[in-house]
């Protein structure tokens, strides 16, 4: 069967300000299966955004092949969800109308989208938030305007940059088992991105290191499990720890590469 | 802790002693209401003492000939032009006519350069290659003075309204166009990524999101650029007018009449204390998705 996400050999390279040649990913090599549940980990500024931006079609590679359903990616396709780390949802609309972007820009009517975007306000659990506009709203609450105006657009495949890094810790675990639960009602493949080894290993089902930049993948584990999951409960069984210090092994070198690397150029 | 849940949670075992607590709650509520409006009523007060010393030096230091009122007018003798213009009406026809023409032009002005403002911002903005192209020509345009095409208007437009429109316009024009380019500039990348990945296309992208985005740049630009139709209008008007509050400070400059040109002037601050209670209701009807911003403190 075909990847859902496949990328071979792939490097991003940036032109700096300065007029400078950034490499941020070299020869990356990631495999997503349909309907898994993927997490990518890794130092600060290693290239984990840029990962998505080139599934996602925001950005091209310079070399190698993104695929994406057996298809190589050229431009936006759709069937992507992306849900940004930085509040993306549009600050003049509200609620409702942020929700209904989605169908509306493929053509729905603005009746039908509405209806639609009703429905899925109701199942983040936003009803009667339908006529709030961003600013009136929580982090919390706006992150759940961003999953459900993904989600309306029944993506295949969910892109999730730091979603939650923001969140205070009470509200991330209620938004990570959240997440969860709606997207075990799908058949979505999900890749998403974080600095923090807990949140990745309690969520999916592989996890990605990734190296130091230029970014590649260290290594691959795959975390067993069972389903369904609490993300607040599933940090204590034993499994977690020997998974967690496995991979922490690995990741552990990267960061203090990344962080020497940071210091000195803090220095210079 | 806040006092409320302070009350509720005596009140569990012992009812009675309570009730001066909770009562304390409210108090504290009118006691700050009862603040607020002490306050505004002290600045309201010292609003009016600025005024009645400004003004009563002014009259006193006239009626005593300390300064002359041939050249600096006097407080009352504006006031009774103003009077006099207002039941008699002026040498140029009613006043309410004079005044209706300045604000004709200046609304006329104002939207019409807005719009080319917009327009030309929004598309700039959009498209490098016309800015890069146009930007010298816009910087050299932007650093003429720009009432001086007013003369040419005259010239070529005629000396009705449509020379004080175009004067306005081009004015409002360039405040405009700048704000609505840097504001098309300045859209946040992620929100553009955002709606390119829910399926917008170009022309939504436009509208939905750079247009609302930038619009709180333009909408910021249009207390100045108003501002700026007033003053486009009344000097169209210096240039050559038939009617007008323009028109008439002109009249009464020729004429050596001091207080005509100040009771010219208390109108024109009239006209733009009005009109800026007007666009900041605008602004609040355009922008209401951003959270209220105390805009008292604005000058």
């Amino acid at each position: 069967m075909a990847s859902a996400i496949e990328l071979r050999g792939v490097t991003k390279r940036f032109l700096t300000p300065s007029g400078g040649v950034y490499t941020a990913l070299h020869d990356l090599d990631l495999a997503v299966e349909p309907g898994e549940f993927c997490a990518v980990v890794g130092p600060t500024g290693c290239g984990k955004s840029t990962t998505l931006a080139l599934i996602s079609g925001l950005e091209p590679a310079s070399e190698g092949e993104v695929e994406v359903f057996g298809k190589p990616v050229r431009g936006i396709a759709s069937g992507i969800g992306y849900v940004f780390q930085s509040d993306a949802v549009f600050p003049w609309k509200t609620v409702l109308e942020n929700v209904a972007a989605g169908p509306r820009y493929h053509g729905s009517s603005t009746r039908d989208a509405r209806a639609a975007a009703r429905e899925w306000i109701a199942r983040v659990g936003l009803a009667g938030f339908a006529d709030r506009y961003p600013y009136q709203l929580s982090g919390g609450m706006r992150k759940r305007v961003a999953l459900a105006q993904s989600l309306i657009n029944g993506p295949q495949i969910l892109l999730m940059d730091e979603p939650f890094s923001a969140l205070d810790v009470q509200t991330r675990s209620l938004m990570e088992n959240e997440l969860l639960s709606l997207w075990s009602s799908t058949s979505a493949s999900v890749v998403f991105v974080t600095h923090d080894l807990e949140e990745a290993i309690s969520m999916s089902d592989r996890v990605f290191v990734i190296t130091a930049a230029p970014g590649t993948v260290k290594s691959n584990y795959r975390v067993d499990l069972p389903r369904p999951r609490n993300v607040a409960e599933i940090r204590f069984q034993p499994r977690f720890t020997e998974i967690y210090e496995e991979i922490w092994n690995d990741l552990r070198d990267e960061v203090l590469v990344s962080y020497e690397r940071q210091k000195r150029s803090g220095a210079a | 802790m806040n006092v409320r849940s302070a009350a509720a949670r005596l009140r569990a075992p012992v009812s009675a002693p309570v009730e001066p607590k909770a009562r304390a709650g409210i108090d504290l509520t009118s006691t700050r209401a009862r603040d607020v409006r002490r306050r505004r009523l002290a600045v309201l007060g010292l609003q009016l003492l600025v005024a009645v010393v400004w003004l009563g030096s002014w009259e006193v230091t006239t009626r005593l000939g300390w300064v002359d009122k041939f050249f600096f007018a006097q407080p009352s003798e504006i006031a009774l032009k103003l009077w006099t213009w207002f039941t008699q009406g002026t040498e140029l026809g009613p006043l309410w006519d004079q005044v209706l023409t300045t604000m004709e032009e200046t609304v006329g002005g104002f939207i019409v350069g807005s719009l080319f403002g917009v327009v030309f911002g929004v598309a700039l903005g959009r498209i490098r290659l016309l800015a890069d192209v146009l930007s010298p020509y816009i910087k050299a345009a932007n650093a003429i003075p720009r009432v001086v095409v007013g003369a040419l208007f005259a010239i070529s437009l005629g000396l009705d309204i449509k020379s004080k429109i175009a004067t306005a316009a081009i004015l409002v024009f360039f405040v405009v166009f700048f704000n609505a380019f840097q504001g098309v500039r300045e859209v946040d990348r992620n929100l553009i990524a955002n709606a390119r990945i829910l399926g917008a296309g170009n022309r939504r992208l436009t509208t939905e999101v750079i247009l609302p985005s930038a619009l709180s740049w333009i909408t910021a630009s249009l207390h100045t650029s108003f501002g700026l139709a007033l003053v486009g209008a009344v000097v169209g008007e210096l240039f050559g007018a038939t009617s007008g509050v323009g028109e008439l400070i002109y009249s009464a400059k020729n004429n050596f009449d001091a207080d005509g040109v100040f009771a010219g002037m208390a109108l024109l601050a009239a006209i733009a204390l009005v009109a800026e209670a007007l666009i900041t209701a605008l602004e609040t009807r355009l922008v209401r998705w951003r959270p209220q911003v105390n805009t008292e403190a604005r000058i």
